[in-house]
Order: C-alpha cells, then structure tokens, then sequence
C-alpha cells in the first residue's frame, strides 16, 4: 500500500465511531506493523497471493508474536510468577486473582488471550470448604470480568474430561450468564466422562451454545498433552501455534485449466508457495522479533519455543470442488465421486505437510499440521475448512456425520462442525449424546451445537449474539470485535439458512 | 416362527421411517411408522396413517411432480420423482397415503442396522403398530441382537400381555387417551376394555417405559385418566414411567377438532399438580 493509501486508512480508523477505544488501538497497531517490508515474500506465495488462493490470514507484515499462545496455567498455579510478583495461590479468590492477572498479559494474534486453561482443573484444588452457592459468585464475578474485559469471542477456555465438582459449576454458570466470552469447549473421553455430565453439557449447549465438544481420545496423543483454542484449534500445550496461513481451494481451482492440471500442477506448486512462505514469517518470529527472547512467559518456563508449531491452513474444500465438478453438476456431500475427488486433494495436502521439513515446529515431529481452517469474515464462496455448505447439508444426519469423520482424520491441529438442534432437544440431551457418541465413534473429531432459536450462534467457530450483529449493523458501537466479523459472515454464509436437526 | 415357506417373508405396509427421533423415547431412535390403525382419533396429527390405500386415484392428478400413476387399480409412488409437498396425503378422502411401501422384516431391518452407532435403539409407531406383532416380534428379535432396546408406541386396544412379542419388547408407550367408556368411544370410535387390561399387566410386567395422555379439555377426561391410572398401576410404575401430558396441538389435525384451541398453560399445570398428588413422579408436560 502506498503512503498516502495507508495515512488516510489509519486516519479511517482513528475517527471511526463504530469503534471502541480499545479496537482502535488494536487497528492503529496494525497499521503501523504494516507500514514495515521486512519479509522476504517467496515468489512462489506472491502469484497466489495475488488472487488470494492463499492467504496470510491479514496476520500482518512483521509477526512479533505467535498467533495463538497456550500458556501452562498449572505450572503457573504452582510456582506463581516473578515477574508478575504472584505467589502460588492458596484460595480460590488467590487463583482467581492470579489467572486474570496473567491473562492481561498473555498475547496473541488479537492481542487478547486466545486460551485461558482448562479451567475446571485449574480452579477445583480450591474450592474446598466452600458452598456451591459461594464458589457460584465467584465464577460468576470471574467469567464476567473475562467476557467484559477480553471481549473477544476467539476467547477459549477448556473443561474435562474429567467429572469435578468445577466442571458442574462452571456449566451451570455459563449457562446462567450466556455471555460470548470466553467460548468454552469440553473434552469428551466417551470411557471416561460421565454420561450425566455431558448431558448437563449438552443441555447448557442448547441453552447458550457452549460448549462445544471435542473427541478427546482423537486428540490426545496429537502431541505432549493440548489445549482447545480460538476457532477449535488444537495445540501443544506450553506452546502454540506461530502462524496461521491458508490455501483457498476454489480460488485456486480457478486458476486451473482442468481438473487434472490443478491436482498435477497447480496444487503442489501452490503447497510449495505457502510452505515457504510460512518459513519465512516463522523465521522472522522466531529469530528477529524478539519475542521468544524477551517474553516473561518464556523465561519462567510458561511457553517453551519448542512447543510451538504453525497451522496449515486448508479452506473451502466443498466449493473447489463443487467448481472443478461444475460441468457435471455432482456435489461435494452428495456424490460419491465429488467425495473421492475431495479425498484426493486432501491426501495430496496431507502427503505435503507430511514431507516438507518445517524449521522451529518440534512439536509437531518437524512438520507444519493441517487445520480446516474455518473462514475469514470476508470470504464469499468459501466454505469453512471441510464443511459442507450451508444449505446443501445431506438430509441424512448420520450421512453428514459420516462424511465430516471421513475429512476430519486429515487434521491434527482442529477439524469441526456446527449442528442448530431444534427446541425439542431440550427433553432429551440423552439423544443428543447417543448421536454424539456415534460421531465420535466414527471418527468425528469435533461439534458444536446450539438451539436454532437461541440469540447466541456460532460463526465459524466464535459465538456471537443475534441482538449485538443487529445493534453493529444499525450503526452503535459494541463491546466485542468479533461481532464485526460475525456481522459479515453471518450474511455472506447464510448461517441462518443451516439445516436444523429435529425429529422429522 | 409365524411364516411358512409357502406364505414367504414377512410383509408389513410402512408409511415411513425415521432415522432419528427425539421425542419419541429415551436417547436416540429410529422410528418406524406402520400404515393403518384400528381406531380413529379425532385429534389424530397423521390422519393420513389411518387406513390402507384403496387405490381411488384421486391424488394422482394433484400431484405437482407426476410422482403418482395408477395401474391395474394400485396407485404407484415414485420415490425419485416425489418433490415431498405432501399434497397427496392432503386430498386423500380416504386417511390414507400412496407413499406406502410394503417392506419385509429384512427391508425395514437393513433400514435400521445402517443407523448404528448414532442409535441406542427403535421406537415402533403408526397407525398401530400392535396390529403386526408377528412382524414385530421378529424385527425386535433381530435389533436386540444389535444390542438396540425396542420399544412400541401404541394405543393399548389390542391384547399384548400373552403375546410372544412381549419377549423381545423392552417397553410399551402408551397412549391412554380417555378413561369413561363414553369419552373414549366418542374420541376414537372404540371402547377401551382391552386399554384398562393392558395397562394393568403390562405394568405388572414392568414394561411400561412411558404414559401419555393427549389433553384436550371438554374432549378427553385428563384428571380421570390420571386417577384411572394411579388405581390401575403398580407404585413402582408411579414412580418410574414417565407420564407424558401432551398438550393437545391442531397441527395436522381434521375435522371438527382442526382449529380447537390448545389448553392453557394453567390447565395443563392443574393436571400436573394432581398426578403429583396421586404419587407420579416422573412427569412431564409437553
Ligand atoms: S408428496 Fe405426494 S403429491 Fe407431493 S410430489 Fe410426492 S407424491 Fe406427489
Ligand atoms: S392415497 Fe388416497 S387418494 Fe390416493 S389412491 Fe389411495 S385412497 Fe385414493
């Protein structure tokens, strides 16, 4: 962008009054990081770039910080930190305390805390000798603070698999507040976590769209022991994940003159393209920012660089599909040969990742991970990651499910779905997890539902209300940014056009 | 076995399954509707299951996708053309349907099978399915071999407590609908001796696994049904079963009873607040 282009942008920014304080400051930052030159961009990456086939994710053109940062909140617990001059806690009010000091000190892509730990674990040691009613308050008081402070809905926080008395408040509390922030996800051991548990999860679900539920025996060896974060990315605990970059497959398929040059030619050279262009961006992070060198959470052993990996983002998988199939009219999710194309793309992307050496990502056996990357707001003709598209969801539940495990297992760090259930779920959550179970059982790896009449629905993965896009959309500021993005989606995607699961 | 060779497989007229349900028992089923009832509810939601196609031809002309044609005096249904509109069943005259499958145990098993692992078993429903108990008895037979739990939604006015199916059954919903003789004959055309009796075994038996009532004031005599019940049954079934008080709804609904209003929440609470009197335990309104 020219000078004069970027003065008058930043200028847009710093009179708006569509925005808080706070997201000014955010977007100004931006605009100064991306006044700077310093990578060296892969010519490779810069011919797709052009048509946006891949994409940096607007991650900005100086990373000087990981996108998403799995602080080791346990370890935290036990030592306290001296930077921060906090003790290891000894009630609950100290935990509390603690954790939302560090909180406001954590970075990521959105400059707020992306995860902020599995709170039940964190949090259970202290509730001994308190009433439910009592450790209620104090939850309450916590998670207001997290979602009136961090207000941002890529805000993640973790429950189980384990059945604590934590895990039950907190569910209650959620369910009680229905606030956006943080979006908790629990991680469901089918052998381990209590039926009655989950449909007391369920049930808070359908109440307020939280939480979502993740397949823990698919994820738990992915590497030393993970987190939940963001838009249901997987990743090494103690660590993170640098970067985030994508391929665009319909974009990409454009570019291509048949079906054939696209999986022969263009594909690999576009894989190459991003790989490389992921190297450098991890390069400058890692070896000119400073970050790894001068963070607190790194010298008191809260993250370890070597347990940081990148995300290899893949998305729109239907619709490139679709497009290369357009002659034919067969359709990702519902012809078996738009299925076998789709499997052949992603094992090409999967043998890819597989094989190309990616410097600093230790944790991931020197590989960048795939991820089905769930939407940009601005994306048009881009379907989350995997997903089918809205609206053309197979009329057969266990068909979709079916079809989603079958795309899952090419995705270690995050891989999800998003089901409306009508009301009547409500009387019987015992259903809801029969079908979970079942998905899970298949392969699934990942689910989010809600009620098709709640005010909070899922974007692509971060929660929104209804009520907040309407007040964005007639003009009047709002607390959280992800509302913005959520505005845009919402409509591009036609997310209320989702095909509702009831009993007909 | 009920068949012999010469008589070949087992049929039975299905008017449609589901492959989950979750209204219509605990967890996640898949629900076999039966064409054809014995009886007929004036505040019947699928009229259209009532009785057997007899083959009239008058919604073939009606139907907007040339999905119906008559020949040799049965309507046929092709299930690729259906857009699902639905219009047929609405100008039936006869309360019945043309998209009506007559399938075999095997059909209807092979129909469930492919639902594992989402189900945790199957609901049977109608018309009435009490009137195939010798199919019924060998699909259940089958599905309990999947580990699935069967269960029947009827309405009671056939005699089950002897019958073999009750071997492979694991619970009967079922609907009360009236107590008085009077009330019931004028809601469904039938009297409901055989109701009262099974209700009585089949609690006995254990194998009640729901109780439902449709409540619809000046119609169906609710508060005698639920003290009918808590005389006829066991204290355990008071206990355990769930009593199901449905709010009657006009969806679907023909005849005289197709605009009647639905009760007010305040009846309904009533109701509830005697069943809870009278012992039930379990109790739900919907
Ligand atoms: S529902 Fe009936 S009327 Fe409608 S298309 Fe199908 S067969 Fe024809
Ligand atoms: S479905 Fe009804 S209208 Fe159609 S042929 Fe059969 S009886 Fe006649």
């Amino acid at each position: 962008m020219d000078r004069e282009a970027l003065a008058r942008e930043t200028y847009g920014i710093l009179t708006s009054d569509k925005l808080t304080y706070r997201q000014k400051l955010i977007q100004l930052a931006k605009q100064a990081e991306n006044s700077l030159e310093v990578l060296h961009i892969p010519e490779k990456f810069a011919k797709y770039f052009e048509t946006r086939a891949l994409c940096d994710m607007g991650e900005g053109n100086a990373p000087y910080r990981p996108r998403y940062v799995m602080v080791d909140y346990e370890r935290f617990m036990k030592q306290g930190s001296e930077f921060l001059k906090i003790e290891p806690p000894k009630t609950l009010d100290e935990a509390i305390f603690a954790l939302l000091t560090l909180y406001y000190h954590v970075p990521s892509i959105t400059t707020m805390p992306v995860y902020i730990g599995n709170l039940d674990t964190l949090l259970d040691p202290f509730l001994d000798g308190l009433s439910d009613e009592e450790v209620k308050a104090k939850f309450k008081l916590f998670l207001n603070y997290v979602d009136r402070t961090i207000a941002d809905g890529y805000c993640h926080a973790n429950l189980g698999p384990k059945d604590l008395r934590a895990t039950r408040l907190l569910l209650e509390c959620e369910k009680e507040l229905k606030n956006a922030v943080p979006n908790f996800t629990i991680k469901y051991d089918i052998d381990e976590t209590p039926d009655d548990l989950m449909e007391q999860a369920i049930l808070c679900a359908l109440e307020c769209a939280n939480p979502a539920i993740a397949n823990h025996k698919a994820h738990k060896d992915t590497y030393w022991d993970y987190g939940i974060s963001s838009c249901y990315n997987i990743l090494p605990l103690r660590g993170g994940s640098y970067i985030l970059s994508r391929v665009v497959i319909p974009r990409l398929a454009k570019m291509a003159d048949s079906t054939e040059q696209f999986l022969e030619e263009v594909l690999p050279d576009a894989l190459l393209g991003l790989g490389q262009y992921m190297d450098e961006r991890i390069r400058f992070l890692v070896e000119e920012s400073g970050f790894f060198q001068s963070s607190f959470l790194v010298k008191e052993g809260l993250i370890e660089r070597e347990n940081f990996t990148a995300m290899f983002g893949v998305a729109g998988l239907c619709d490139g599909v679709n497009y290369l199939l357009r002659d034919s009219g067969k359709r990702y999710g519902h012809d078996p040969e738009a299925d076998d194309l789709a499997d052949r793309i992603m094992t090409i992307i999967a043998d890819f990742a597989a094989s190309y050496p990616a410097k600093y990502c230790e944790a991931s056996g020197g590989h960048y991970y795939l991820h089905a990357q769930a939407g940009l707001s601005t994306d048009e003709g881009v379907t989350s990651g995997v997903r089918i598209v809205v609206g053309d969801e197979p009329e057969s539940l266990y068909a979709h499910l079916r079809h989603s495990a079958r795309f899952h297992r090419f995705f270690p760090t995050g891989c999800s779905d998003i089901f409306p259930f009508e009301v009547t779920a409500r009387n019987n959550p015992a259903a809801v997890l029969d079908i979970i179970k079942g998905a899970f059982r298949e392969g699934d790896k990942y689910m989010a539902i809600y009620q098709s009449d709640s005010d909070l629905v899922r974007i692509t993965g971060y929660l929104v209300k209804r009520s907040d896009i309407e007040k964005y959309d007639s003009g009047q500021v709002v607390l959280q940014d992800t509302v913005q993005n959520g505005s845009s989606n919402y409509k591009l995607n036609r997310l209320a056009d989702r095909k509702v699961r009831s009993n007909a | 076995m009920h068949k012999t060779a010469a008589a070949g497989p087992l049929r039975a007229p299905v008017n449609r399954i589901l492959e989950h349900t979750l209204v219509d028992g605990p967890g996640n089923r898949t629900i076999v509707f039966f064409q054809e009832c014995n009886i007929g509810c004036r505040y019947c939601h699928n009229p259209e299951t009532q009785r057997m196609c007899i083959g009239c031809g008058s919604c073939v002309d009606q139907c907007p996708a040339g999905a119906l044609r008559l020949e040799a005096g049965r309507v046929i249904w092709d299930r690729e053309l259906c857009v699902g509109c639905d219009t047929c069943i609405h100008v039936c005259p006869h309360y019945s349907s043309p998209k009506v499958t007559e399938m075999t145990v095997d059909e209807v098993y092979e129909e469930i099978r492919r639902n594992i692992p989402f189900i945790r078993g199957i609901t049977v429903s109608g018309g009435e399915c009490s009137l195939r108990l010798p199919f019924l008895q060998e699909l259940f037979a089958r599905c309990r071999n999947l580990s699935l739990t069967c269960l029947m939604d009827c309405n009671g006015t056939v005699p089950l407590w002897d019958e073999p199916v009750m071997e492979v059954c694991d619970g009967v919903m079922l609907d009360v609908k009236a107590w008085d003789e009077g009330c019931f004959r004028r809601l469904t055309g039938a009297g409901n001796s055989v109701v009262k009796e099974n209700l009585r075994h089949l609690s006995e038996m254990e194998k009640l696994e729901e109780l439902r009532i449709v409540c619809l004031d000046g119609w169906v005599d609710a508060p005698e049904v639920i003290r009918g019940i808590a005389q006829t049954v066991t204290e355990k079934t008071k206990r355990e079963t769930l009593l199901k008080l449905i709010r009657f709804r006009s969806m679907g609904v023909r005849g005289e009873l197709a605009k009647a209003p639905s009760p007010s929440g305040a009846y309904m609470a009533e109701l509830e607040k005697l069943a809870r009197q009278l012992g039930f335990e379990n109790i739900r309104v919907v």
